[in-house]
Order: structure tokens, then C-alpha cells, then sequence
């Protein structure tokens, strides 16, 4: 029994030695990661400035159209063409997969670019982007209307009602929903490598690649996905419960 | 404290929700420092009328004019004549995610570009009157029914309006706390507010109001002092209406 976990325990080391100290492979997953941290990052923010913009013109279709279509005129025609691209937007986005999104971006739309990062930002950001604009929406509407109409009665146009008082209230109202969104996203990046970026998952991939062991650097690069998503929850965690202070 | 000088005139008002007609023609006049509680049974469109004063319904027809500015007309900035014109509401609508000192210095900032310190030294002053200064860094979910819907009202007040409107502040409260709401729209009417209240409570209309208007229907079927109309009411709906609320 001694011997044997002896042996399991030489092999162990062997295999943790090919894989990530020789030629300082460890640095690979190291640089990976860095790379899907900032596709990541930058997508996201992308993702929600979209989401935001597209939320409030389709919430405002929403609640005023009928209102407006009766006074027509210009607000009506330009929310209307507004209204319509976000819904050709959205309907692409969800109906492709993200994967076909990002060779179409790389191969077509930024063929002459060879900045492939921001090419993923840009695809992963697009493509976020539609689906936190639906759960913004969901979150605008779930804003109690009398939260609006205490905006409106003090002054503040429409679109100060919507910055200084239905925004902040719908991020707290969405922030489980959003922070799983951006769960989704920080997998999703990990095909990355279709288009040539050494994101943590290619580097696994260029381990395994290099010294035909399979094992460590899979599940290395699972193991540090999900400590990453695991920190994540955490955080978005504590900002929830801070922002459950006003609602003793 | 009613002057002749007046604030809001409204001419042939009409409102309707798709088919159904709420208001069927509404005319009156409200001057300045003047106190209208207005009055009427559930469904009669008095709640509609008092929103479309300030244009938070749109008026399907008829005028409505604020300090001489026809406010319906298109062209007019109506954002700028709410700043004029506070609103109550029965469910309070506090910023929940804003605190109480917040809540009241938000738009005198943003709006009237206040500096900070002036606008907390205007909220404070405010909520000293109303008894709550020790309450100015709480939040809108630690105060009672009471405490809401007074910081609800100085929270109006911090534009500075020159009139208030009032949609049944106190239908929402605890039985226990309509006293303390009363008593700050008694003592705001007293200092000449001119205020427009839609109420249940008839003995705050006896007491404190110049006019009593009673509506349904969607027509203000009789209006007067409230001593008149109290005590000698001529349509027979009021007369009804009367015997089931007093």
C-alpha cells in the first residue's frame, strides 16, 4: 500500500512537472488566463452599456407607444425604427451561436485587422449585450410605476427619471440575474482559440498539445475556471447584501 | 387666504382610458392660496382629475392652465411647471434606494442646481418642521406609514412649489398615523399653500378647506364652502354619498 501510493505519488509529480514546470508551461496558463480576464472584462462592460441602451428604447416602446402613436409626429417615427432595429439586433444575436458570431467578426467583418483580442471583445460584448438588454428590460418593468411618476411629478424629464431613479433601482432588482449572465460570458470566451487568441482554455489545449498528457492541464484549466466563478459569486454576493441595506 | 389672483384654470377637461370616459368636463378655477379638497365616491375619476393637473394622465380634451401658461399645448416644457406643482401620493413613492436626506435634495439639485449645502440646509429645515430630522440618514423602509408620507411631503416642498396636490395621502396609513400627516397639510394650508386634496377624510375637508368639490361621474356634480355642503347638500348623490361616509 506504501509502495504504491509512493508510485502514484512519483507519477503524480513527473506528470505536474512535464506539464507545467518544463519550459515554464505554467506561464502559458498564466498568460490564458490573462487573456480571457480582459476579453472578459471588456466584453462585459460592453455587454451592459449595450443592454442599457437597448433596455430603455425598448421599455420606453413599450410603455409609451400607445400614447405616442396617438400624438404621432417625429418621437413616434424614430422610436419606432429604434424599437425595430433592437429587435432585428436582439432576434440575430440569440438565434446564432456565439461561436459563428465571433469567426464572422474575425474572417468577414474585421478581416483586414489582426487585433484579435479586440475582435473578441467586440463579438463577446455584442453578443452579451443582447441578452442583458432583455434582463434590463425585465428589470425596468419590474420598477414600481409610482417610482416613475414621483420622478416625473418633481420635474426631472424622462430620461433624468430614468438615469437618477428606475436604473439604480433595477440593477439591484437584476444583479443575480446579471452576474450569472456574466458567468455564462466568462465560460463562453473559452472558444476563443477558434479565432487564434491564447485564452486559458488554447493554453490548456497547447499543453496538452506539447506533451501528450491529457489530464493535468484539463483539468487545471477547469480547476481555475471555476475558482474564478466561485470568487465571482462570492463577491457579487457581498454587493448584494450591501445593497440590501436600504431594504431593512 | 384665498387672494383673486388665480393659479390653475381648467377649461372643458376630458379624459378617457380607450373607451371608458373618466372625466366628462371639468371647469374650474383655483386661486391662489386657495384649499379644493375634493371628494367623491371610488371610480368617480377624482383621483384622474388631480393627475391631469399635473399631467401625469394626458387630458383627452379641454385645457389646463398653470400661472397663465396653457400646459396641454405641446410647445409648453411641461418639466418646468412640475417643478412648480408637488405632488403626494397615497403609496408615498419614496426613493427606496436613496436616504431620507436624499429623497428631498435630489431635485433641487439636479433641477433648480442647488449647491449640496444649500439643499440640505433646506431639507433639514424641513424635516425639523415635520419632526424628523433625526431621521434624515435613514432610509425610506426603517420609517413608519406616518413618517413616509410626511417626508414624502417636504420632499415636494424642497422645490419650493406654489401649489401641492395631494392624492389621498392618508387612504395607505395605519388609522393611527392619519393624524400626523393631517396636521402637516393643516399647518402648510395655514401658512397659504395652495392646495389641491383629494381626501376621504371629511372632517380634514370641513376644517381646512376654502372649497369642497364633489365629483362623479366624471362632472363635479356640487361644489361650495364646506359648511354649505356639509350640512346642506342639494344633489341627492351627495346627499347619499354623504350618509354613507359621515
Amino acid at each position: 500500500m506504501k509502495e504504491w501510493f509512493s508510485n502514484w505519488w512519483q507519477g503524480f509529480a513527473d506528470e505536474f512537472k512535464l506539464n507545467f514546470i518544463d519550459g515554464d508551461r505554467w506561464l502559458w496558463l498564466v498568460n490564458g488566463l490573462k487573456n480571457t480576464l480582459i476579453i472578459t472584462f471588456f466584453a462585459v462592460l460592453l455587454g451592459i452599456a449595450i443592454g442599457v441602451i437597448i433596455a430603455i428604447i425598448r421599455s420606453t416602446y413599450d410603455k409609451n407607444k400607445d400614447t405616442m402613436r396617438k400624438k404621432g409626429g417625429f418621437g413616434y417615427a424614430i422610436i419606432s425604427v429604434l424599437n425595430g432595429v433592437c429587435k432585428l439586433y436582439l432576434t440575430v444575436i440569440r438565434g446564432t451561436p456565439v461561436v459563428v458570431q465571433l469567426l464572422i467578426m474575425y474572417f468577414i467583418i474585421f478581416a483586414s485587422s489582426t487585433n484579435s483580442t479586440m475582435i473578441a471583445i467586440i463579438a463577446f460584448g455584442i453578443n452579451s449585450g443582447a441578452y442583458v438588454a432583455e434582463i434590463f428590460r425585465g428589470g425596468i418593468m419590474s420598477v414600481d410605476k409610482g417610482q416613475f411618476e414621483a420622478g416625473r411629478s418633481l420635474g426631472f424629464n424622462y430620461i433624468q427619471t430614468m438615469i437618477y431613479i428606475v436604473i439604480p433601482q433595477m440593477f439591484k432588482i437584476v444583479l443575480p440575474t446579471l452576474c450569472n449572465e456574466f458567468i455564462v460570458l466568462l465560460k463562453e470566451t473559452s472558444v476563443a482559440g477558434y479565432v487564434g487568441i491564447a485564452d486559458l482554455t488554447k493554453a490548456g489545449d497547447l499543453i496538452r498539445g506539447r506533451t501528450f498528457s491529457a489530464f493535468m492541464p484539463l483539468i487545471a484549466v477547469a480547476l481555475i475556471y471555476l475558482v474564478i466563478v466561485m470568487l465571482f459569486t462570492w463577491l457579487v454576493g457581498k454587493l448584494e447584501r450591501r445593497l440590501r441595506n436600504s431594504d431593512h | 387666504m384665498t387672494t383673486n389672483e388665480t393659479l390653475i384654470k381648467v377649461e372643458g377637461l376630458e379624459k378617457s382610458f380607450g373607451k371608458v370616459e373618466v372625466l366628462k368636463g371639468i371647469d374650474i378655477d383655483i386661486k391662489k392660496g386657495e384649499v379644493v379638497c375634493i371628494i367623491g365616491p371610488s371610480g368617480s375619476g377624482k383621483s384622474t382629475f388631480l393627475r391631469t393637473l399635473n399631467l401625469l394622465e394626458e387630458p383627452t380634451n379641454g385645457k389646463i392652465f398653470f400661472e397663465g401658461t396653457d400646459i396641454t399645448d405641446p410647445k409648453t416644457n411641461v418639466n418646468l411647471h412640475r417643478q412648480k406643482m408637488g405632488m403626494v401620493f397615497q403609496q408615498f413613492n419614496l426613493f427606496p434606494h436613496m436616504t431620507v436626506l436624499k429623497n428631498m435634495t435630489i431635485a433641487p439639485m439636479k433641477l433648480l442646481k442647488l449647491s449640496k449645502a444649500d439643499a440640505e440646509k433646506r431639507a433639514l429645515e424641513l424635516l425639523e418642521r415635520v419632526g424628523l430630522r433625526d431621521r434624515a440618514l435613514s432610509y425610506p423602509s426603517q420609517l413608519s406609514g406616518g413618517q413616509k408620507q410626511r417626508v414624502a411631503i417636504v420632499r415636494a416642498l424642497c422645490m419650493q412649489p406654489d401649489v401641492m396636490l395631494f392624492d389621498e395621502p392618508t387612504s395607505a396609513l395605519d388609522p393611527e398615523m392619519v393624524g400626523e400627516v393631517l396636521e402637516v397639510m393643516k399647518s402648510l394650508a395655514n401658512d397659504g399653500m395652495t392646495m389641491a386634496v383629494v381626501t376621504h377624510e371629511m372632517g380634514f375637508a370641513r376644517e381646512v378647506a376654502d372649497r369642497v368639490l364633489f365629483i362623479d361621474q366624471g362632472i363635479i356634480m356640487e361644489q361650495g364652502k364646506p359648511d354649505e355642503l356639509f350640512s346642506n347638500p342639494k344633489s341627492p348623490r351627495l346627499k347619499d354619498f354623504l350618509s354613507k361616509v359621515i
